[in-house]
């Protein structure tokens, strides 16, 4: 086939195309966190999980371990369920504390794992069950305010 | 009587619209029907996709630029008074590759390539080479639409995604270089809030269709205009002004669809 300086440009073109999507997958979005196939689940009971949205980090020591796969109403115990994926090179002990916690006073909510100090370690299809719940600022201001009334 | 005349009137251009509608929708299927050819002699793609696509690349990339040098001024103006000047990235990728991105670039592409698709489709009538064609059985749908359709649908997303880092890179430059946020965060911020899967494969879909859009409407409106001055001014005009209107209305369902919110 004949090879025209036109189309060195439409290939130029089509590879900055690509280019660009590639830097916008990996610069801008987050497809290299995701390491789909090296990840365990395990769950968590919440009884107010706040703003905690799908997608949202697992970190421990502030380092990311994993993200929150999916959050439903358990109807038995009406409370929350999270299912996390942890990344398969990390394993936490039996007694993990799971934390709902906010990045800043006013940022996204993520899962703060602070590990225990059993000998056994957490399977996939594990559940923590030791958690906390999400901080909700009205249940806080409240408090502050009964206590405060409290004190007079 | 003026009144039944004036009722009239809106009745007449309510049932032409729907009639070109119509024809606009046939048309469509045929284009798709006879694009077997053009895949076939991927060249005569590769020659649109030149005059639509790599032409319009410096146009893209310029606005793109400036876009997001104007989201960095802007956001870090409105995210001061909160600040969160570090959630700049964020801002500028999110509202780049979900919105800006797709439109922008479809607007810009439906008044530069778009209106000259037209205006040389309907030269082409005028000058009665479309005519000529079919003497020779080549189908002009096949020959001469077709190919330009395709380049334009492959260009679009291409252009979007250029404009789209584009407009970060802008972002970065005002943001980061002249203003002065803390560049980890800017990254990271923006890694954290964008999705692959939601955000960006949902702003390639928007672009794809909005080049179906523009190009259909374009290469219509060309094969539909009067074989005259007039007639071709006309139908210029009018794919631009009927794109941009279907880039817009287009844009408000993929997004209701897209992003209803979790």
């Amino acid at each position: 086939m004949q090879r025209t300086t036109l189309d060195l440009w439409v290939g130029a073109f089509v590879v900055a195309g690509i280019a660009a999507l590639v830097v916008l997958a990996l610069k801008v979005g987050n497809l290299s966190t995701y390491n789909v196939s090296e990840t365990y689940q395990l769950s968590a009971y919440f009884t107010n999980v706040g703003g905690l949205k799908p997608t949202a980090s697992v970190r421990s020591a502030g380092v990311l371990v994993g993200r929150v796969s999916s959050i439903t109403l358990d109807t038995d115990r009406y409370e929350a369920k999270v299912t996390i994926s942890v990344d398969k090179r990390y394993e936490f002990p039996k007694d993990t504390f799971a934390n709902i916690l906010t990045s800043g006073l006013l940022g996204e909510q993520y899962i703060g794992l602070i590990p225990g100090g059993d000998e056994e370690v957490l399977q996939d299809g594990g559940v923590f069950r030791k958690t906390q719940s999400a901080m909700v600022l009205e249940d806080l201001i409240g408090k502050f305010l009964f206590s405060e009334a409290g004190d007079k | 009587m003026p009144l039944i005349k004036s009722v009239r009137g809106v009745g007449h251009r309510v049932v032409d619209s729907v009639w070109r509608l119509g024809v606009a929708s046939r048309f469509l299927a045929l284009t798709l029907m006879q694009s077997g050819m053009s895949f076939r002699r991927f060249q005569l793609i590769v020659k649109e996709m030149f005059s639509s696509g790599v032409m319009s690349l410096i146009i893209i990339g310029v606005a793109g630029l400036f876009v997001g040098m104007v989201l960095g001024l802007q956001g870090y103006e409105t995210l001061k008074r909160y600040g969160s000047e570090s959630a700049l990235g964020s801002l500028v990728a999110l509202s780049l590759v979900r919105e800006l991105g797709p439109v922008l670039a479809a607007l810009l592409f439906a008044s530069r390539a778009g209106s000259a698709m037209t205006a040389e489709i309907g030269l082409m009538k005028a000058t009665e080479q479309v005519a000529a064609m079919e003497m020779m059985a080549v189908s002009p749908i096949a020959r001469v639409v077709a190919p330009r359709f395709w380049a334009g649908v492959i260009s679009m997303p291409l252009l979007a995604a250029i404009f789209s880092a584009m407009g970060v890179f802008g972002g970065y430059v005002v943001g980061v270089v002249m203003i002065g946020v803390d560049e980890g965060s800017f990254w990271s911020q923006m890694q954290a809030s964008v999705d692959f899967r939601e955000d960006i494969i949902n702003g390639v879909i928007k672009s794809f269709v909005f080049g179906v859009a523009v190009t259909v409407i374009a290469l219509f409106e060309g094969f539909d205009a009067p074989p005259t001055a007039e007639g071709v001014s006309g139908a210029t005009t009018r794919t631009v002004v009927e794109s941009s209107l279907a880039i817009l209305m287009l844009d408000f369902i993929l997004t209701a669809f897209m992003f209803r919110g979790v």
